[in-house]
């Protein structure tokens, strides 16, 4: 993306931010509330238009050329929600449908079996708990293969151990896909065993962008915690060395 | 979803079709409330129809218009409320983000409300003219061929005006949701539902020949009073629609990129 801005009104959720990420790594998106990054993960997905700038997916300019991308990129977000009202299958038959998934049954089985969602697959949707739905909308998220997936606090609201079991998943699917990921999250820990790069955003520009020890390093800091709440209190890299 | 998009994949329109196939099937209240006012409709006007054929030597003559007009008005009313409620469901569920970023084109989505229109009404209106036929021997299929005619110029414009207000839930959120339930209502004094143009002001005559189904209950009038099928009326309602129906899904495509602007694909709520 290049010199991205979205102004809502008179308020700048974003504000001229440019990167680019190589293909088969994973990004994470740090910073606080209202730092910009939900509205930079809606640009990408096309939910929400730039004020100006330009995104592009996959080699192919968003949004006039989405027919081309949208096929083969995936997300999960906390402001969507599966439908409540039909089965996990039914759910996930349906938007295999949409993506046009290949031997879909079996893909839902495998999911089902990878994401441990074979004791609930046939209750709706909207009966499962809090971590049962993360598991839901994640496979939704991976049904069809995506080489892109967008991921929005994807582990919020699961308990440490089936956070940690997702991280894992998630770290297998990008070594077996070679998919590129791009993480926004506030769970510093996560994103230190997960992210090749960080980039931390504060109202709505680009803080800092680095690896995650890169980016330790230079705030002289031994966790991303550290480095984050330095950011968020306006400590900056010298002060901090 | 790519705006303009006109590539259409049946694969995806059956997919959202099936999606609010397991919806219907998932609620029987739900079921059983798309036939319940369609009935209790008709059994009130029918025997309103009843009583005035007895004492009223035009409606004597006129045999079925009260109660064909009945029918048809809810086949517009209740079409424009099966497309639409299938388009809330997605509001109602948080749905929208998905599907907007998934490959389903406004086009192939528009398709599938349209289906779910014609499940949803069939549901609703095949009972009420069977009651038509038992209780008050009205038989709405006895219309014959022009019946064809008026359903298509009803759903068309109910399909129009269901695009129009889908739209502007989309780009105002939940808290626009009432002009699902009432919008239609304010075309019924217009489009001369229950009585002939000739009784409103000239003024608001020209308004209602504006409105296609305004020529739809004209020509039921005429068919079922004269005997006499007004192909004229029916075309020039056809015309209109096709208008309508390129000036409302205008109106989504340009509403739909103002939600993108605003944001509000995000925060579907009220």
């Amino acid at each position: 993306m290049s010199r991205l801005t979205k102004i809502y009104k008179t308020a700048t959720a974003v504000d001229g931010i440019s990167f680019a990420m190589s293909r088969g790594s994973i990004t994470g998106l740090l910073g606080g509330n209202g730092a910009g990054k939900t509205t930079t993960i809606a640009m990408i997905m096309g939910l929400v238009q730039p004020t100006s700038g330009t995104v592009e997916v996959l080699g192919h300019k968003m949004p006039d050329e989405a027919a081309a991308v949208l096929g083969r990129m995936n997300f999960e977000s906390p402001y969507v929600d599966m439908p409540m009202r039909l089965t996990v299958r039914q759910n996930l038959t349906i938007f295999g449908r949409l993506y046009a998934v290949d031997h879909l049954k079996e893909r839902i089985a495998e999911l089902a079996a990878q994401l441990d969602l074979t004791d609930f697959i046939d209750r709706a949707s909207g009966k499962l708990s809090a971590g049962q739905k993360t598991r839901v909308a994640l496979a939704k998220a991976l049904i069809n293969d995506p080489e892109l997936l967008l991921l929005d606090e994807p582990t919020a609201s699961l308990d440490p151990d089936t956070a940690d079991w997702v991280r894992g998943h998630l770290e297998r699917y990008r070594a077996r896909r070679g998919a590129t990921i791009l993480l926004a999250s506030h769970n510093m820990l996560e994103v230190e065993r997960l992210c090749d790069r960080v980039i931390i955003m504060k109202r709505g520009r680009i803080e800092d962008d680095d690896s995650p020890a890169g980016i330790m390093a230079r705030y002289n800091r031994s966790t991303l915690e550290d480095v984050f709440l330095d950011v968020a209190r306006g400590r900056d890299r010298e002060a901090a060395q | 979803m790519n705006d303009l998009s006109l590539a259409i994949a049946p694969h995806r329109i059956g997919a959202m079709v099936l999606r609010y196939w397991y919806l219907l099937l998932s609620s029987w209240p739900r079921l059983l409330e798309l036939m319940y006012w369609p009935t209790l409709q008709i059994i009130t006007w029918g025997f309103l129809q009843t009583y005035i054929a007895s004492n009223a030597g035009f409606f004597a003559r006129a045999g079925g218009t009260l109660i064909g007009a009945v029918i048809l008005w809810d086949i517009l009313f209740r079409g424009q409320l099966g497309f639409s409620i299938s388009f809330l469901e997605e509001m109602w569920a948080r749905n929208i983000g998905n599907l907007m970023m998934s490959p389903l084109t406004p086009i192939e989505f528009l398709l599938a409300l349209m289906t779910m229109s014609l499940v949803r009404l069939a549901i609703g209106i095949i009972p009420m003219t069977l009651i038509a036929v038992w209780f008050f021997d009205f038989n709405f299929y006895s219309l014959g061929l022009p019946l064809v005619a008026f359903f298509c110029n009803l759903i068309f414009t109910s399909w129009a005006v269901g695009i129009f207000v889908s739209g502007l839930v989309l780009r105002n959120g939940l808290g626009a949701e009432s002009i699902v339930w009432t919008l239609m209502f304010a075309l019924m004094p217009l489009t001369c539902v229950y009585y002939p143009v000739q009784v409103l002001p000239h003024w608001l005559q020209l308004i209602a020949w504006s409105l296609p189904p305004t020529y739809v209950f004209e020509g039921m009038r005429a068919l079922l009073t004269d005997h006499v099928f007004r192909s004229d009326l029916m075309l020039t309602a056809l015309g209109l629609n096709a208008a309508l129906l390129l000036a409302s899904f205008a109106a989504f495509i340009a509403l739909l990129r103002s939600a993108r602007r605003a944001g509000s694909l995000l925060s579907s709520g009220e």
